[in-house]
């Protein structure tokens, strides 16, 4: 054997043995995020069977139906806004595109219950929108005619479409711009019809994307009480919201939680296995950027039209509303003064969380590639599972053992070095932050793999072969590589912290509001006009990323 | 990016400072500890007021669920002095599961009537609302039972919030104890099928439901029609209080489901002396005051009176029935509201 051979042999076995370090890091991210699962579990089992019979008679059969058909609603619709806008963006030419481009991601930035709200006020039977038609149709009172009400099933489904179809647009998009390109345009060459690349080329490669995107989408359904609650659809999450609060039964509250959990972990293991035999990888590290094809005329007109209807209905509608109320109520009232701070407060924790889930997502993802074995794979799954659980639901497993640590915390100190301190974690805004990256982890870790994936294994083995490190080659291949991956993970979390409300309400320490819980107190004593100030904020700030989020995309498109 | 970046990190030090800083809490200046499900917006008046006539400042955290499962994780390290709701089950869930401490005081006793006080002490209300009905002004009547709430003449003609609202449990919970479950499952579904629209929306959407002619009677609480007719609510809820009038309903055998907000000491208040001066300052006359003309609940404190605004709807009959005793049959009354589809 040569030298040169010696030196291969052992920069292999250096390849396979090392990154140990990753993997630690990453099963000790995995079990922080399911200890708040593991603590509902513990909660679970205080209880008794007792509730099931009544439950399994006058709650599940109607909750569980509920539940299906709104995620099959939600999921179907966002597929269908998120895959067919993203398509037409990219893949053609038109009027208005480079617009409607990062304004298809606006609806990201208003909360699914604030969305919920608006609509409500705005189609309220006793509303100057209903009035104008019933004044149109010759009606006169609401009891003659009115439209369907928007508090139902359907109500439901349409409004989370049109909000959560982003999460579909932008992991649609990206696997457009760069992975498919090269195969899109090698099917246009050999003379393809339009509907033909469509169906059999781009579809299918996204189909992973897309199928990433969805699960975020229906993962926020799920998990969202705002709205089903303003909308009065009976999902599992209500019932759980029920059994705890009016009944004070948390044990029996978790006992559904979990079992939704099982459903999702369920659903996820399902669509992961229908595609176990299919490989998306394309060696090429720089995808040939995809020429769009030019529309003219009506073609264009409808692709126009196609785009803007979800920015429309997801943004602009809410959005001007909320800026017509916040003026309504400047002009009654004065802005309040607080409202500066808890500006402040909410930039502040949701930067801090953002970069908390972006480091321990990378730690996740990349220890993944390292071993690409099935218990780094559980454990980066396992990572994930915070997003399939409600955000209250999640911060009260996250009680109990936050409370552990605070008073052992506590304890010591004072036993050992005579200091007496509150509690470290809950009083300090620590367990927010431990929430919010529990909670969003899937997001990050989701969205950096997917920008790993991209990255040819070759590369790492070329690197290591020339005897960099594990952490070498994460430094100086993958972390350039995946820049625009991890910036927009970045983003999409920062967004998702901004708009958190249920986890922030419960955990955040004395004296600390940010927008959404001043949004949520007057909201909660019906001063809803009052409320329109700190919503326009939240969505004024989260366009911001959003932006970023389309110019980071934008940035992957032209190769960096 | 670079700019961003940087930016990120001093705030996260930023954070990290500030979030140190407020753990180790300041000693010296007198300070209670405030966690409460009632709306910042609603007391902060109350503890301004207290905080300038005593000196002692109040921190609060508004929670909305969750308030008694943080409360005992923190156990003997937790902060809390006050913990304040605004539903009496909720206030006498905190005294069972030993999250409160008895509390002797002579002005509280002498202050708040001994049916909206624990004996032991363990919790004080601190204003009532009445569980009242919204009808359109011309009806022809000013006086209603719960009762007839099921009475098939107003089919297609109430309004009302989600069955698993506090409120409305709290209220099929004293039919409960009334009649028992049986009866109350009939008037129920009786109530169910008089709906005009699904069950749903705020207390508030009942008198502008009303006034758009979607419902003739409604059930919401007392203290919305203040806060709409005083116009704090802005100039479209002025209008939607002028077309309903407000009826203090009565159970045929009893008087007015009344609600409380409440408090009570913390177990582990660290600042117990001062957690009793505010109770007692928030069942004075003046903090009455504030509760009835800013808030327009109906005082405890007898020398206190209600809004005018308020007021000349009449004058309050609450059910004599114990309001423990009506807490108590809280989980029935949300098993039953299930039962009977109350939300579908």
């Amino acid at each position: 054997m040569s030298h040169a051979e010696l030196h291969l042999a052992r920069a292999w076995r250096m390849t396979r043995g090392a990154g140990w370090g990753w993997r630690c890091g990453a099963i000790v991210i995995a079990a922080l995020v399911c200890l708040p699962i593991g603590s509902l579990v513990w909660i679970a089992a205080q209880g008794s069977p007792d509730l099931w019979p009544h439950l399994l008679e006058h709650v599940l059969p109607r909750t569980v139906t509920v539940t299906i058909v709104m995620l099959l609603g939600v999921g179907v619709l966002a597929a269908a806004i998120g895959t067919i806008s993203a398509w037409l963006v990219t893949a053609y030419d038109f009027p208005g595109r480079g617009v409607l481009a990062w304004a298809l991601l606006l609806p990201l930035a208003v909360p699914t219950y604030i969305v919920a709200y608006a609509y409500l006020d705005i189609l309220h039977p006793v509303g100057a929108v209903q009035d104008a038609i019933r004044w149109l149709l010759g009606y006169s009172s609401p009891r003659e005619f009115r439209l369907p009400d928007v508090r139902s099933l359907p109500g439901c489904i349409l409004l989370l479409g049109f909000v959560l179809y982003p999460y579909v647009y932008l992991t649609a998009r990206a696997m457009f711009l760069t992975q498919a390109a090269s195969l899109i345009e090698v099917a246009r060459t050999l003379g393809a019809s339009r509907a033909g690349v469509f169906w059999r080329v781009a579809l299918p490669l996204a189909r992973p994307a897309i199928a990433l995107g969805v699960s975020l989408a229906l993962m926020e359904a799920l998990n969202d009480i705002g709205a089903s609650e303003f909308l009065g659809v009976q999902t599992m999450t209500v019932s759980v919201y029920t059994s705890w609060i009016s009944r004070a039964d948390l044990p029996g509250a978790a006992q559904i939680a979990l079992i939704m959990l099982l459903i999702v972990v369920a659903l996820i293991v399902v669509e992961r296995h229908a595609r176990r035999n299919q490989r998306y990888a394309v060696a090429a590290q720089r995808s040939r950027l995809l020429p769009p094809v030019r529309l003219k005329g009506r073609e264009a007109a409808v692709a126009f039209t196609l785009c803007s209807l979800p920015i429309l209905m997801g943004f602009i509608v809410p959005a001007t509303y909320l800026t017509l109320e916040a003026i309504k109520r400047y002009r009654f009232a004065a802005i309040s003064s607080q409202i500066v701070r808890e500006t402040l407060n909410t930039v502040m924790v949701s930067a801090i969380a953002t970069l908390v889930v972006l480091a321990c997502g990378l730690t996740v993802a990349y220890a993944a590639r390292l071993r690409d074995r099935k218990s780094s794979r559980f454990v980066a799954r396992a990572a994930t599972l915070g997003y399939a659980t409600p955000g209250t639901v999640l911060a009260l497993g996250l009680l109990a053992p936050v409370g552990l640590v605070d008073h052992w915390i506590s304890d010591t100190l004072k036993n050992w070095f005579n200091v007496t301190v509150g509690l470290a974690i809950l009083g300090s805004g620590g367990a927010l932050i431990y929430a919010y990256a529990a909670r969003f982890m899937a997001i990050a870790a989701g969205g950096i793999e997917a920008g790993f994936n991209r990255i040819s294994p070759s590369l790492d083995q070329a690197a290591r072969t020339l005897g960099t490190t594990a952490s070498g080659v994460f430094r100086r291949v993958h972390l350039p590589l995946a820049k625009p991956a991890i910036a927009a993970a970045g983003l999409l979390v920062f967004v998702d912290c901004m708009k958190e409300l249920p986890a922030t309400l419960l955990l955040r320490p004395l004296n600390f509001e940010t927008l959404a819980t001043h949004l949520y107190g007057e909201a909660a004593r019906g001063t809803y006009e009052e409320a329109s100030i700190a919503a326009l904020i939240i969505v004024v700030i989260g366009i911001l990323p959003v932006i970023l989020l389309a110019r980071v995309g934008e940035t992957a498109r032209r190769g960096n | 990016m670079q700019s961003f970046a940087k930016t990120f990190a001093r705030n996260m030090l930023g954070g990290i400072a500030l979030a140190l800083m407020g753990s180790i809490s300041a000693a010296g200046a007198a300070e209670v500890n405030l966690y409460t499900t009632r709306e910042p917006g609603l007391i902060q008046p109350l503890l301004d007021a207290f905080t300038k006539s005593s000196g002692v400042k109040v921190n609060t955290i508004f929670l909305k669920a969750g308030l008694a499962e943080r409360v005992a994780t923190e156990g003997d390290k937790s902060p809390a002095d006050i913990l304040m709701t605004v539903d009496i089950g909720n206030l006498i869930d905190l005294a069972d599961r030993g999250l409160t401490q008895p509390v002797h005081s002579e002005p509280l006793a002498a202050t708040i009537p001994a049916q909206l006080r624990d004996s032991k002490g363990n919790w004080f209300a601190l204003s009532l609302r009445a569980r009242t009905v919204y009808a359109a002004k011309d009806l022809p009547f000013n006086s209603f039972n719960y009762e007839d709430l099921a009475d098939p003449k107003w089919k297609g003609k109430v309004c009302i919030r989600s069955g698993q609202h506090p409120y409305n449990v709290g209220l099929i919970a004293a039919y409960i104890a009334h009649y028992g479950e049986a009866q109350a499952e009939t008037w129920l579904k009786g109530l169910k099928a008089n709906l005009a629209r699904k069950a749903g929306g705020g207390d508030r959407e009942v008198a502008r439901d009303i006034k758009g002619g979607l419902c003739e009677i409604g059930v919401a609480n007392s203290y919305y029609v203040g806060l709409m007719r005083s116009g704090k609510g802005g100039p479209d809820q002025e209008a939607w209080a002028k077309a309903i009038k407000m009826i203090l309903p009565t159970f045929k055998n009893g008087g007015t489901h009344v609600n409380v907000s409440g408090g009570a000491v913390a177990k582990h208040a660290p600042n117990k002396a001062d957690a009793v001066k505010l109770l007692e300052y928030l069942v004075s006359p003046d903090a009455q005051k504030i509760y009835a003309e800013g808030n327009f609940e109906y005082p405890v404190n007898a020398k206190a009176h209600v809004s005018p605004l308020i007021g000349e709807y009449g004058t309050l009959k609450p059910d004599t029935i114990d309001l423990a005793k009506i807490a108590s049959f809280r989980k029935k009354a949300s098993e039953l509201a299930e039962k009977v589809g109350f939300d579908n």
